[in-house]
């Protein structure tokens, strides 16, 4: 494993090894000694030519944790906005001798085409690319969802998941739906027509106009956010009407099991797909995602650069 | 070429003169906490426990001390998978640490555990117990008990079995000349 671009470069015995690893990060995390030399004398570099708060932070906790060296690069007040190309941007990076770039990017494909390139060396993780892939927090969604839910400690088999909201905008959501089902977990998406994307049904994963019907079977709901900024055309014809059909709210909240968890990826668009009362209620998980976040980004550092890369760059 | 360096009743009795060894070198059980280095080790160490308390008729502090992240061979392999690193309720603060390994070789994987325990706390003192040493060390450490010294050459290797993994136990050499 040179590259994490996408879920589909995991192998179900790899996806289990980055969240056992975690898992034991993490636990190390909650002890006294949260520095480890790991990566010491190692540069990542966090690209990020859009916006994000949870993903780079979360990224750059991770990175100094294992004691790398960590350059942050935001579109806003770089050469990006000059109008500067990716090649010539990963160019300068491996001239500086980065070992790893995160990317972000607008573009789907942006991180693929940075690894086929020969524009640089070092590994490259994707942070997100347009409405593509997420798999860093497919990940640590997963881990969030065995660690609540789980009954072995390894995969999901047999857990029902359901994934509610913009799925056409949601790398977060096709991310989750490959490596969920992909550890054996059964996933439903939940969207009206007009933002399911299509070819949806070569998904492996169902799908649903009706909330409250698959509510009642669901171990964890997983709420997506609506994706204003993505939206060039009218997907729904009101905020209103869209969050009483879609958004989870308290009267929904009780048709869950008993020990169902609720999360969302953030940022949150409160009182539009989720209420106060569900994202902040005793179900919800959804700040605990976030501290998993930094152990399984840990974990994701570690497997692609603690070993060896002498083969990759030969390459 | 392979051969029985230790069979199973010369493991259990090395086991058991270890442990004695360990609470007399330490005046008794009260201050001592056994770490046994994944994986093998963090077995001895349990059985090294086990021995001790049947000896005391007291509870012994025993745990694992992992420590992959720590390693200076990091780089030259493929990533390693993680093990657990169970510290017991006393802790190492003050306490006298007894890091328990099967193969005692390099000195290398010590001197990780020595850095990893660093991060943990400061034990009063560390100690060193093996079940076998064979020698060819990189670096200046040395074991405190020792079940067996094996003289191998570096083109030989030397495995360990134990029953809670490999159905039995016994201590083999494999492969060089002999």
């Amino acid at each position: 494993m040179k590259h994490l671009l996408s879920i589909n470069d995991l192998t179900k015995f790899e996806a289990i090894e980055i969240l056992n690893t975690a898992q034991e990060l993490a636990r190390i995390s909650d002890g006294p000694m949260k520095k480890l030399p790991t990566l010491r004398g190692r540069t990542i570099v966090n690209l990020f030519a859009e916006d994000s708060t949870r993903t780079r932070i979360s990224f750059e906790a991770a990175a100094k944790r294992l004691s790398a060296d960590v350059i942050n690069f935001s579109a806003k007040g770089s050469s990006i906005s000059k109008g500067e190309s990716l090649k010539d941007t990963a160019q300068t990076l491996q001239a500086m001798g980065a070992d790893a770039v995160i990317i972000r990017h607008s573009a789907s494909g942006a991180a693929q085409r940075l690894a086929d390139s020969r524009w640089m060396s070092g590994a490259v993780i994707n942070a997100g690319d347009g409405t593509h892939e997420h798999p860093s927090q497919a990940l640590l969604d997963a881990f969030t969802i065995r660690k609540h839910l789980a009954k072995s400690d390894e995969d999901l088999n047999g857990l029902r998941i359901v994934i509610v909201g913009d799925v056409l905008h949601s790398r977060v959501a096709r991310s989750n739906v490959l490596l969920l089902s992909k550890l054996g977990a059964h996933v439903t998406l939940v969207a009206p027509p007009t933002l399911l994307p299509v070819g949806v049904e070569s998904w492996p994963c169902q799908t649903s106009y009706d909330l409250d019907s698959v509510l009642k079977s669901a171990d964890a709901v997983m709420m997506l956010r609506l994706q204003m900024e993505r939206m060039s055309e009218l997907f729904f014809p009101s905020a209103r009407e869209y969050s009483r059909y879609f958004g989870l709210n308290g009267d929904r909240l009780r048709l869950l099991k008993k020990d169902a968890i609720v999360m969302h990826p953030g940022p949150m668009n409160r009182g539009l797909e989720i209420t106060a009362d569900a994202a902040d209620g005793a179900r919800s998980v959804i700040v605990e995602q976030v501290a998993n976040g930094v152990s399984v980004r840990m974990a994701i550092l570690y497997m692609l650069l603690a070993g060896s890369t002498k083969i990759g760059n030969l390459l | 070429m392979m051969s029985i360096a230790l069979p199973a009743p010369d493991i259990a009795r090395a086991l058991t003169r270890i442990a004695h060894e360990i609470l007399e070198r330490n005046s008794g059980s009260e201050s001592i906490t056994l770490l046994g280095i994944p994986t093998r080790g963090a077995h001895l160490a349990k059985r090294i426990a086990a021995i001790m308390e049947s000896i005391e008729k007291t509870e012994i502090q025993v745990g694992t001390l992992d420590t992959t992240l720590h390693r200076d061979d990091l780089r030259m392999r493929a990533p390693r998978a993680l093990a657990p690193t169970l510290i017991p309720a006393l802790g190492v603060e003050g306490r006298n640490i007894i890091l328990v390994d099967d193969v005692l070789y390099s000195g290398r994987t010590i001197r990780a555990a020595l850095d990893a325990l660093g991060e943990i706390g400061r034990p009063k003192s560390v100690q060193l117990a093996v079940l076998v040493d064979r020698g060819h060390r990189q670096l200046p450490i040395r074991a405190d008990f020792v079940g067996k010294n094996l003289p191998t050459s570096i083109s030989q290797s030397v495995v360990v079995h134990l029953s809670e993994l490999d159905g039995s136990d016994e201590v083999l050499i494999t492969g060089g000349s002999q």
